[in-house]
């Protein structure tokens, strides 16, 4: 199997604070990290390859600093990393980063893209699925679980209140959710491998077979006329069970919604 | 000059830190109750290649440098200085010794289990009237044949009776005196080794210290490491890396310390205001900072230096001596500015205090590491 992995570096959300005064977020000194949803992904295609073999390659696109999650990706167990890095893919919306994205899939062989659901900063959960649009392949999101059948794949997608089994042909297009696993650690032997024996290769707009105006702001149709904060309703949930396992639960829950 | 860490040691420090908080941090406190050796954990720390950092990789290491070491050691103390003891006590006691002296047979057979933290290693120096005077060595070992027949005992031995793999020094030849020292690889199962009395101590409770005993214990002629008379020189080599990492346990230790103190100085309400807001807590905060960032310098220095193959026997001496006073400093005051709740166990800032103690003890006293730095400049 060849799977094609897509990565976002993000800003951690656990550490970012707003500032009081002009609502915006505090960025400075906050650390960047793999997207959690993207790490998931990682780790079911490295489970994969260690599975039935092939090969983990690794995408990112962001500015030059994006290297530190790819060479993460490499700690991890990814074989190859690419940086997609240009100036003509700034201010990309969803749309332009699917686009700019999918022109680079489209350079490699592959059985299985895999992707993140969403990412943490922006949580629009739109480029995966613009990416399968845009190479015209299958799509399955919310993946909790994948089991590998020769070229098709079954696969659990998840619902709000259940899971739907979906039997799918490669090559195929995948979101995965938090419940699919736990990311393993980068290795301490894997991180000087991914800085001394690995290479992060740079993929810029003039290497894809692409009109720069469908790039980048330019080729954003989403136009942003304002930011505000919503009145949330707040849903109240109640854990039940011995105090141990409720408290459990609940400090769960809270690190799953990023709020501790 | 370039104070900056490498990528690679930047990596290993986020990864290794969030390593300790997910998984050693939650342990801390219910083994420091329990005194339960942590061997989950170990084993955990093994599968991510940390018990081996800077051993190169054809020896089961991760290949990485003596600095990034230092920094996992750091990382892992600041959640559990148990926790990182063990680690220290296995790679720089333990395990360097057969780095630096094992033949290729050695390495091959005790220096890879050990890098990939198969099996866990040991340093038995101390004896119950060798303290700080090290070169008074009662152990003995007499060739006979091909083995050496050790008998004695050691005491205060880290990860005693959890190790597979002990550097074990004894007298060759008492005549010499210091050089009549040599040093062996023994393994838990041969023959006459038993353990005796495991110690019931202050802090860094979860972590194993305990009497060795040798009663005609076999160690074959093979297992002898570097040449005869050679030990003690072994001993004290050895023992200057194993500051480094004493020093990083200190510096991790009163890091955590400081974290909590800045945390509760901004919740804790007195006069109708979070007492961060009163001077003599930012006195303490600001002195706290300053000596854990002074003691980080000498410790990553002296680390620095080991790498690039400089002299460090000083340094090291000097950074065991500053941050181990340090994280004792930054402990005591610690609890101090917690008052009640911090002399409870409600809070870990206690059990830091307690695990602070010892770094100004083992591998060399705070007047041993005195004694190192002089003696480096008075050379009478």
């Amino acid at each position: 199997m060849n799977i094609l992995v897509l990565i976002k570096q993000v800003p951690d959300t656990n550490e970012v604070r707003i500032d009081p005064i002009t609502k915006t977020l505090i960025r400075e000194g906050v650390p960047s990290i793999i997207n959690p949803d993207d790490k998931n992904a990682l780790e079911e295609a490295i489970r994969i390859r260690e599975k039935v073999g092939g090969k983990v390659t690794v995408i990112s696109m962001g500015p030059t600093q994006a290297e530190v999650a790819l060479r993460e990706a490499l700690a991890m167990g990814a074989d190859e990393a690419y940086l997609l890095t240009d100036r003509a893919f700034a201010g990309a919306d969803t749309y332009a980063t699917a686009k700019a994205l999918s022109k680079a899939i489209e350079k490699f062989q592959y059985d299985i893209v895999f992707c993140g659901r969403q990412a943490i900063d922006g949580d629009t959960a739109q480029v995966g699925p613009q990416i399968a649009e845009q190479l015209n392949i299958p799509q399955v999101t919310y993946v909790r679980k994948v089991e590998i059948e020769g070229d098709k794949l079954i696969v659990e997608r998840a619902l709000e209140d259940g899971y739907e089994v979906i039997e799918v042909k490669t090559p195929v297009l995948l979101t995965a959710i938090k419940e699919l696993n736990v990311p393993r650690y980068p290795s301490i032997k894997g991180i000087f491998n991914a800085y001394n024996k690995k290479e992060v290769k740079i993929l810029t707009a003039d290497d894809l077979e692409v009109d720069k105006n469908e790039l980048g702001l330019k080729g954003s149709p989403t136009k942003v006329v304002a930011t505000s904060t919503p009145n949330t309703e707040r849903a109240g949930e109640i854990f039940t069970g011995n105090i141990k396992e409720a408290v459990q639960n609940l400090v769960e829950r809270l690190n799953s919604r990023h709020v501790i | 000059m370039d104070f900056s860490l490498t990528k690679e040691q930047e990596m290993v420090r986020r990864v290794v830190r969030e390593f300790a908080e997910k998984e050693v941090a939650p342990k801390a406190k219910e083994i420091d109750i329990t005194e339960e050796f942590p061997w989950d954990t170990v084993r955990k720390m093994a599968q991510n290649d940390m018990m081996g950092i800077p051993y190169p990789e054809e020896y089961g290491g991760a290949g990485g440098d003596y600095l990034s070491y230092i920094i996992a050691v750091e990382e892992i103390s600041r959640a559990c200085a148990t926790t990182g003891v063990i680690l220290s006590a296995h790679t720089s006691l333990g395990s360097f010794p057969i780095y630096q002296w094992g033949t290729e047979e050695q390495k091959r057979k005790y220096l890879v289990p050990l890098a990939k933290g198969e099996k866990l290693g040991a340093f038995g120096l101390t004896e119950p009237n060798a303290g700080t005077d090290a070169a008074g060595q009662q152990t003995t070992a007499v060739l006979d044949g091909d083995h050496y027949v050790l008998n004695g005992s050691k005491i205060f031995i880290t990860n005693g009776g959890k190790a597979d793999i002990y550097i074990i020094f004894a007298m060759t030849d008492k005549s010499k005196g210091t050089r009549g020292i040599s040093a062996f690889i023994v393994e838990k199962d041969f023959p006459g080794f038993s353990i005796g009395k495991i110690e019931e101590k202050m802090g860094i409770r979860a972590s194993s210290t305990a009497e060795l005993v040798f009663e005609d214990c076999i160690v074959p002629k093979e297992n002898l490491l570097g040449k005869e008379g050679e030990g003690f020189k072994i001993a004290m080599a050895t023992l200057d890396g194993g500051r480094i990492g004493i020093a990083a346990q200190a510096l991790g230790i009163a890091q955590a310390a400081l974290d909590e103190e800045i945390k509760y100085a901004k919740e804790r309400q007195q006069f109708g205001r979070p007492i961060g807001k009163f001077q003599g807590i930012q006195w303490y905060i600001a002195d706290m900072a300053t000596r854990i960032n002074a003691s980080r310098w000498l410790v990553y220095n002296a680390a620095w230096r080991k790498q690039v193959g400089l002299p460090y026997t000083m340094e090291a001496a000097m950074a065991k001596l500053y941050a181990s006073e340090t994280a004792m400093f930054v402990t005591t005051k610690t609890v101090q500015i917690f008052g009640g709740y911090g002399f409870t166990k409600d809070y870990p800032v206690e059990r830091f205090m307690r695990d602070a103690k010892i770094t100004e003890i083992y591998e060399g006293t705070s007047e041993v590491q005195k004694m190192v730095i002089s003696g480096n400049l008075l050379k009478m």
